[in-house]
């Protein structure tokens, strides 16, 4: 990469954060409990929008993980979650109405949070509908990864977005908080996904999964990417671009190897599609605030009307981190 | 007589307080040497809680940062300290904090006991050793390192750079053998003592001060001056991954390291609690007298080496995305691409599949779906037949195929109608196994219905695809198997060409092909050329095929499916 590219990289970087500096201005705090905060906490970002449902479950999930503090921005959600995150002893939670949109699909709030909060600690940064896997996650704490990474000098860790369905139309089974979402969604598509690169930000872009079978068979090029790279040591200096597909500095999406050998790498479990999915994906269309003109979501609605069974004769039934593992979705890379 | 322990500590100080404890426990008195970063509250409260053990003694504190000196001077002074105080010490073992007695501490006091005389200490001289960080063996010993390797890398690499460039090289003291081993040993208070009372211990000093990681060479180099019986290992089971970093011990370890049967393991985890809690509990009575054995540990750990370093042949994804050439196997297993073949035979793939057992597809690039074999809409890994989805990224689909039908050997049809983009990778592919019959597009129009016209511009337009895609197969820097006939070729003997290549699938028994594929009736096929000649399209692909039905082609007429005698 020349001196010039690299410069521009870093303008962009620096837009990206006076960005976020000025959204600060979105966020209204509800519950800011950021002094218990210790050094060497884990930290957890997230934006939300009426997902009390899936709320019980996500914080149980991220707790026994080892997760020691939770940063939510709560995008004018009318379900009651905001309390109810507001109540929670170790969530600090911010309130907008401002639009999503603008705020680049949340990416400028959490920027702006991480930046005043998280320096120096390492954070996950996923939606309520993540769920992330790491190697040996089964019998090591979060902590006993990120004390690898940091023996490693390791500054970022990939985990592939893996769409989780269920078997039959997805309003079979309902859902309702605090149960586990795997119990539904629990099957997925082990191997079609195609990787190419982005030759700027050097991450790796991937597409494919039950999304691009189903919705985007005819315009594959336009199917959601799965790349991302949730876990990061957090510096103030650092940027989330697009979601949390990419970063600045563009060393941190060096997150895979390109001599043949493996990095360790996790997954995180995408269970969009519960019973409240159709619901959801219908107000999304009306509110047109989400990526690529909501393309997603129309392409979702079109399809969902019809038929929307994503289980197919192929389809895996999710076991654990292992089977994951050995089906080259995720790896163990030198870590054993 | 025991054990001494000399324990060198920076981080974690409660567990290196409960294994201190330990040790004592067992009657092994210790030296313990705390990192000089550890400030000195916190020291003062790790002294503080060990006062009550008459038998923990702490010793001057160095500064110790990774392959610097400060390490083998805070080992000199723990060691003497221990020689000094402890008469009744016959071998002084040294630890780190994060290492765990596996074994009973008597265990460990009587197997010393019985070999009072063995130093164990891993020492091998620099040529004979793989496992050197950053490449640099001997030159450890006749470079000088004025900068960190941790910190100003690139100051260090320039500096290695100009030394290698200007020829400059350090003399090694006379008398000594640069040897380099795990820093963790066992030595005897002969060997020892030997070594911290040289009278040229000063000389020796200065000399190491300005080696490379002298942890790893000093104690290692000189024992061999004084040691009477060297065992050259490690009585601490540590392994190392490829940055040379050591690899880390978790709770999920534990069933691992009892089986191992080595006396003290690094690097535990301090979190690890279950194996602190396991390995640090009373002993309960059986002793055991086995050698440590710690194969399994060892295989465990060189296959995430292995992992890290090559990965799994074939395989596209989030962590690993091998640039051109760095693949280790561009696809997971070996395939055969069939070109012509189902054209010339009428029921090609069936008998493909019975005689080698494999999965055959029709063509899995065509132009309308990718034909799976059974007509399947959708194959291993929820692989789409969509012909959109397919060509986005063709060489993602053909590996995703072989990645997800590993341990299945795979067969499909390819043709000049095909995604072309597909074969270059195929091509440079040591698994694909690539059969021509050329020109055999020609059968099905022969066989068509269509307008004369339409056929000629279809046919031009094929052997013009065709002879680009031979051009392809014939470039020099093709690694796939590949085979090439022509179709007058091919007739004239086909069992044979079939037989070579059902046997390098090598899928069933090596018996001979019982039964041939049915050949189309060609009957007018050479007629058909020379109509095609006579309009102005050369088709030269498929060979010379003489005009008049002549007696090879009524012989092909008449010939049934036939049999070859075993």
């Amino acid at each position: 990469m020349g001196a010039w590219q690299s410069y521009r990289l870093r303008l962009r970087r620096r837009r990206w954060r006076i960005r976020a500096f000025r959204k600060r201005r979105d966020l209204r705090p509800v519950a800011n409990r950021t002094a218990d905060i210790r050094p060497g906490d884990i930290l957890l970002f997230s934006t939300q929008r009426n997902e009390g449902v899936r709320l019980p479950w996500f914080l149980k999930y991220y707790r026994e993980m080892g997760v020691n503090h939770f940063f939510f921005v709560d995008n004018d959600s009318a379900d009651g979650s905001l309390d109810y995150l507001a109540r929670q002893p170790d969530v600090s939670v911010w309130t907008t109405r401002a639009s999503y949109k603008r705020a680049r699909f949340g990416v400028d709030w959490l920027n702006w949070l991480s930046m005043k909060y998280a320096h120096g600690h390492w954070i996950l940064t996923v939606d309520p509908d993540e769920l992330f896997l790491y190697p040996f996650c089964d019998t090591r704490p979060l902590r006993a990864l990120t004390d690898w990474l940091d023996a490693s000098s390791i500054k970022s860790f990939s985990a592939m977005l893996l769409d989780m369905y269920p078997k039959g139309r997805l309003d079979q089974q309902p859902y309702s908080a605090g149960q586990d979402p795997l119990e539904i969604a629990s099957w997925f598509d082990a191997g079609n996904y195609t990787i190419s690169r982005n030759g700027q930000l050097g991450n790796l872009w991937i597409q494919g999964g039950p999304r691009a079978r189903v919705f985007f068979a005819d315009d594959p090029a336009k199917a959601p990417a799965l790349n991302k790279i949730p876990l990061v040591k957090w510096d103030r200096r650092y940027a989330y671009v697009s979601s949390t597909h990419n970063l600045l500095p563009r060393g941190l999406n060096q997150v895979y190897d390109e001599w043949g050998g493996e990095k360790a790498s996790g997954i995180l479990l995408h269970t969009k599609f519960l019973s409240t999915f159709a619901e959801k994906a219908e107000e999304e269309l009306t509110r047109k605030q989400h990526y690529g003109a909501s393309r997603e979501y129309t392409a979702y609605a079109e399809a969902v009307r019809d038929n929307p069974d994503l289980w197919c004769k192929w389809s895996e039934k999710y076991i654990n981190w292992r089977q994951l593992e050995i089906l080259g979705l995720m790896s163990k890379g030198n870590w054993a | 007589m025991t054990v001494g322990i000399v324990m060198l500590v920076h981080t974690a100080l409660n567990r290196a307080e409960e294994v201190a404890r330990h040790w004592t426990r067992g009657g092994c008195p210790v030296v313990i040497h705390v990192d000089r970063i550890v400030p000195k509250p916190a020291f003062d409260a790790f002294v503080e809680s060990l006062s009550d053990c008459p038998s923990i003694l702490f010793s001057r504190r160095h500064r110790c940062e990774w392959g610097t000196w400060g390490l083998v001077a805070a080992s000199q002074d723990a060691a003497e300290l221990m020689l000094n105080r402890f008469e009744e010490v016959r071998h002084v073992y040294l630890a780190s904090g994060a290492c765990l007695p596996l074994r009973p501490v008597e265990e460990l006091v009587e197997y010393l006991a019985m070999r009072p005389r063995t130093d164990f200490i891993e020492s091998a001289t620099t040529a004979d050793v793989p496992w050197t960080v950053g490449g640099l063996d001997h030159e450890r010993f006749t470079m000088y390192f004025p900068f960190s390797w941790r910190k100003h890398r690139y100051l260090f690499d320039r500096f290695v750079e100009f030394q290698r460039q200007i020829g400059f090289r350090r003399r090694v003291p006379k008398g000594l053998v640069p040897h380099m081993g795990s820093q963790w040993w066992c030595l005897t208070r002969q060997t020892l003592s030997a070594i911290l009372q040289d009278p040229d211990r000063p000389k020796y000093d200065r000399y190491f001060r300005r080696v490379w990681i002298p942890d790893e060479s000093y104690f290692q180099t000189l024992s061999r001056l004084y040691s009477t019986n060297i065992e050259s290992r490690s009585l601490t089971l540590s392994k190392f991954d490829f940055q040379g970093k050591p690899h880390i011990f978790y709770d999920d370890h534990l069933q691992l390291l009892r089986r191992s049967d080595c006396f003290v393991a690094r690097k535990i985890w301090p979190h690890a609690g279950r194996l602190y809690d396991a390995f640090l509990s009373e002993p309960n009575g059986t002793t055991s007298r086995q050698e440590p054995n710690p194969g399994k540990i060892d295989r465990i750990f060189a296959k995430a080496v292995d992992r890290r370093t090559r990965g799994r042949a074939g395989l596209y994804m989030q962590s690993r995305f091998p640039n051109l050439g760095w693949e280790n196997g561009v696809t997971a297993g070996k395939y055969s691409v069939f070109q012509g073949f189902s054209e010339l035979f009428q029921d090609f793939e069936s008998w493909l599949a019975r005689a080698t057992g494999a999965q055959v597809h029709g063509h899995l690039f065509g132009p309308e779906r990718a034909e799976f074999a059974g007509g399947q809409s959708v194959l291993n890994g929820a692989l789409s037949d969509n012909a959109a989805l397919r060509d986005y990224n063709p060489k993602a689909f053909l590996t995703n195929l072989l990645w997800n039908t590993r341990g299945e050997r795979q067969c499909f049809q390819y043709g000049p109608h095909d995604n072309p983009k597909v074969l270059w990778d195929m091509s440079r592919d040591p698994n694909a196994q690539i059969s021509v019959i050329s020109g055999a597009w020609a059968v099905p129009l022969f066989k068509s219905n269509a307008n004369f016209a339409d056929i000629r511009t279809e046919a031009a337009a094929l052997q013009k695809i065709e002879n680009s895609m031979l051009d392809t197969l014939r470039s020099p820097d093709v690694k796939a198997r590949i085979r090439i006939w022509s179709m007058a070729e091919f007739i004239e003997a086909p069992m044979e060409p079939l037989q070579v290549i059902i046997d390098e699938i090598g899928q069933k028994s090596l018996r001979r092909l019982a039964e041939a594929p049915r050949l189309e009736d060609l009957a007018g096929f050479g007629q058909f050329l020379q109509n095609l000649k006579n309009q102005g399209m050369h088709p030269y692909l498929m060979g010379d095929f003489p005009v008049d039905p002549g007696p090879r082609a009524a012989q092909s007429q008449r010939r049934k499916p036939y049999l070859v005698k075993h």
